[in-house]
């Protein structure tokens, strides 16, 4: 209403989104709260492609003789890793909620270098052309791991211009984080201690921590494999004394890493709507800060758990296998904090929070069984078949794409103005978790049961448990398109939003207008308390 | 607020808008550059790892490589990157004194040296590709023994000096930049920022030089 008429200037306060219309004003923006609507709209648009490879690799799996040939499946599955993992997973909540709200939740008016965000931004969109092309063009049928000598000697697909698709990208998140340190770093608001940071920028900067240091040895690591295709010079090829292991040691020094650039931005994501919806500060703040630096440490020494049936020395598994364990304990720190933050809080059940939950029981369980993988003797049992694919879905679908979709909820409102439906948000949140279980728990018993992945086809016994999990990726679809609905819808029709409307603690609600202006604040915000101070009048009506 | 901006501007020049004060500016950049050449790090380390473990495994056929290689061209550019360092600090030097003409003098004596170096890699280069020591199906190599191990040491040599050669041209295009910057008198004693953290990069490109030329020419020659 208020958009159709510029001159009602009593009803419209001039904010982000009103300030200029023109397309111009959108590619050209560097305003870091645009840069992060540009993402998120082409954030989306590579979940459903991912998901739509997905839609494809469960339709193949209804029957043991699947639908398509083993060639087509290979695809399949290839472009949804590579779509979901580089399109999707890691700049998901850091280039979208982390892009809009790291500069408002310090207190800045933007990131340090917005020139840089706004480039990121076009690399990844590049990377992700050049990804599409090759898509098009045929696709590639490497898995995405790339691994040599298959991908550098003996596939006939389109290695080389998926991987500089892969590279290209690379730099986007790169730039992204390398932005976010710099930004966190420099441009703290009066008060702003690092005591006092929100648990959403400490995770973002273990993240950057992460896109900074790993981002660039795979982008190494794909220069290498595309010359070796070129050249055939035999640096990853046994036949001719290269070292196939080589590969996968360069792969995961960054691939490992890369997980925890997919579920770090998720724990922030948590730590900031648990508090709000329990009303309560965090349970034991600098744990939580804290292990989100230790997970960035220590994710970093681990990548050898995935070569555990690789030919790699035992001595070596045994130490990776020691340093795996060692990753849960930081996430242990903050699951239990999060319970902890709940308890004796006083919970209240909107959407954002429904999310929370559904994130904190699944990641459990994904996090319990990746503890499964990294124990050598079991992992040789279930290496290759479905319990890896059900543990790190749990992990990334149940963990980061709940978190992802519980931050597109929390500030939702912060980011169009507006506020969503809350029944059908709590509708779907319900079908994502009932669709989301469905889909991946019978793999859990599939990939014990000795099914492998990447197979097109299966005994007839397995028929049962893949049944149930295509349906169950039937509801889970079903539950990512409602939100897709209702939230367009609510940007335009949708109440209007109070400035707080969660009564939540944090410079964006308490002290930026909702929508932002530009420059995010009408005065210098200046903060003169800790995080989450939610104590006061809120606990005692709740501990009476 | 667009007000106190421009006014700002006048006292502080280069400084953009989202910031509060030059000082501020500078830490960002600094920090930003430097968090950069940490990722070049990581970069060029993917590639050193690679030589550690292969020369790990072939040893005696990597230090039979060296004997093929051009090393007085190698000592050379390596005087002449040293060398180039030490003018680009002089040129960071005259941005801090604000002597617009030395600075544009010094980048300019970089550039030049840049291209020294960039040009005696070309003959190099040219001599592998006569010696048929380029990777690839036309590879030959003198010591039946080591064909394969090599060509390997060769794909790592290309590979490396390839990429060093790369960021050597985007800094010949960086320093340009900054000359044609100079000369329309964009520094000042108070804000030379570019040349500060381009001189950055350029160190940190001759640092990798610094690592590889020991690397890759000398370690036949100690037996």
């Amino acid at each position: 209403m208020s958009t159709t008429l510029p001159f009602a200037q009593t009803e419209t306060r001039p904010n982000y989104l009103n300030v200029d219309y023109g397309w111009k004003s959108w590619l050209f923006t560097t305003d870091h709260k645009r840069i992060a609507l540009l993402y998120l709209f082409s954030i989306t648009a590579f979940f459903f492609v991912g998901g739509a490879f997905a839609v494809g690799m469960r339709l193949n799996l209804l029957t043991p003789e699947g639908l398509f040939a083993h060639d087509t499946y290979n695809k399949l599955f290839t472009m949804h890793g590579i779509i979901m993992v580089f399109f999707f997973l890691v700049p998901s909540i850091p280039a979208t909620l982390g892009n809009f709200l790291v500069p408002i939740m310090i207190g800045a008016r933007d990131l340090a270098f917005p020139r840089i965000n706004l480039l990121s931004w076009y690399l990844y969109i590049i990377g992700g052309v050049i990804a599409l092309t090759a898509v098009v063009q045929g696709g590639v049928d490497t898995g995405w791991t790339f691994y040599a000598p298959f991908s550098s000697t003996y596939s006939n697909t389109h290695v080389i211009l998926t991987a500089i698709g892969v590279f290209v990208s690379g730099f986007s998140s790169i730039l992204t984080g390398l932005n976010f340190i710099v930004t966190i770093h420099t441009m703290r608001a009066p008060g702003m201690t690092w005591n006092r940071l929100p648990l959403f920028v400490w995770g973002h900067y273990a993240t950057s921590l992460i896109q900074v240091l790993g981002t660039p040895v795979i982008a190494i690591t794909l220069v290498l494999l595309g010359l070796e295709r070129i050249l055939h010079a035999g640096i990853f090829d046994p036949a001719v004394g290269g070292d196939p292991v080589l590969f996968q040691h360069l792969f995961w020094f960054y691939s490992h890493p890369a997980v925890y650039i997919m579920i770090l931005p998720g724990m922030a994501v948590i730590s900031e709507i648990v508090t709000c919806f329990s009303r309560k500060g965090i349970f034991g703040y600098t744990f939580v800060a804290i292990s989100s630096i230790a997970i960035a440490v220590l994710g970093f020494l681990v990548w050898g758990h995935h070569l555990f049936v690789a030919g790699q020395s035992m001595y070596a598994s045994m130490v990776f296998s020691f340093l795996s364990f060692l990753v849960a304990i930081p996430s242990a720190i903050k699951v239990f904090n999060w319970t902890a933050t709940m308890y004796k809080g006083s919970v209240s059940y909107e959407t954002p929070m429904l999310y929370v939950f559904g994130f904190i029981g699944l990641f459990t369980i994904g996090g319990l069984t990746g503890l499964f993988l990294a124990t050598m003797a079991i992992d040789v049992h279930v290496t290759d078949t479905y319990f890896v694919i059900a543990h790190f879905h749990y992990v990334m679908v149940g963990g980061m794409v709940m978190a992802y979709l519980g931050g597109i909820h929390f500030w939702f409102p912060k980011i169009s103005g507006r506020m969503y439906p809350e029944g059908w948000a709590k509708f779907a949140a319900l079908v994502v978790f009932v669709g989301f279980n469905l889909t991946f728990f019978p793999q859990f018993i599939l990939g014990y049961q000795g099914m492998p992945r990447r197979y097109a086809h299966y005994p007839p016994e397995f028929q049962v448990l893949n049944v149930m999990s295509t349906a169950g990726a039937s509801i889970l679809a079903v539950g990512y398109l409602i939100p897709m609905i209702y939230l367009a819808w609510a940007w335009r029709k949708g109440p209007k939003a109070p400035q707080n409307p969660w009564n939540a603690k944090g410079l964006e609600w308490e002290q930026s207008p909702t929508p932002p202006p530009t420059f995010n604040f009408e005065h210098q915000p200046v903060v003169t308390e800790p995080a989450y101070n939610y104590s006061g009048e809120e606990q005692e009506v709740k501990l009476g | 607020m667009a007000d106190s901006d421009t006014t700002l501007a006048i006292h502080e020049p280069g400084l953009r808008h989202h910031f509060d004060d030059s000082a501020q500016q500078l830490d960002s950049s600094t920090l930003g550059m430097w968090v950069f050449l940490v990722t070049e790090v990581m970069f060029f380390g993917g590639m050193f790892g690679a030589y550690t473990v292969y020369r790990n495994m072939y040893p005696d056929a990597f230090a039979s490589t060296s004997h093929f290689m051009n090393v007085t061209i190698g000592a050379i550019n390596t005087g002449v990157l040293i060398f180039s360092s030490f003018t680009m600090v002089l040129a960071v030097r005259s941005a801090q004194l604000g002597q617009k003409k030395a600075i544009i003098a010094f980048l300019v004596l970089t550039l030049i040296l840049g291209c020294v170096f960039l040009t005696l890699k070309y003959v190099e280069y040219h001599e592998k590709w006569v010696d048929h020591h380029i990777p690839g199906p036309s590879f030959q190599y003198q010591d039946p023994r080591y064909v394969h191990q090599a060509q390997i040491l060769f794909f790592l040599y290309f590979a490396m000096t390839g990429m060093h050669a790369i960021h050597m041209i985007v800094g010949a295009g960086l320093l340009t930049t900054l000359i044609v910057m100079a000369s329309r008198n964009r520094f000042s004693s108070a804000w030379y920022t570019p040349v500060e953290m381009i001189g950055l990069y350029w160190h940190f490109v001759d640092i990798v030089w610094i690592f590889l030329f020991p690397l890759l020419y000398l370690i036949g020659h100690t037996q």
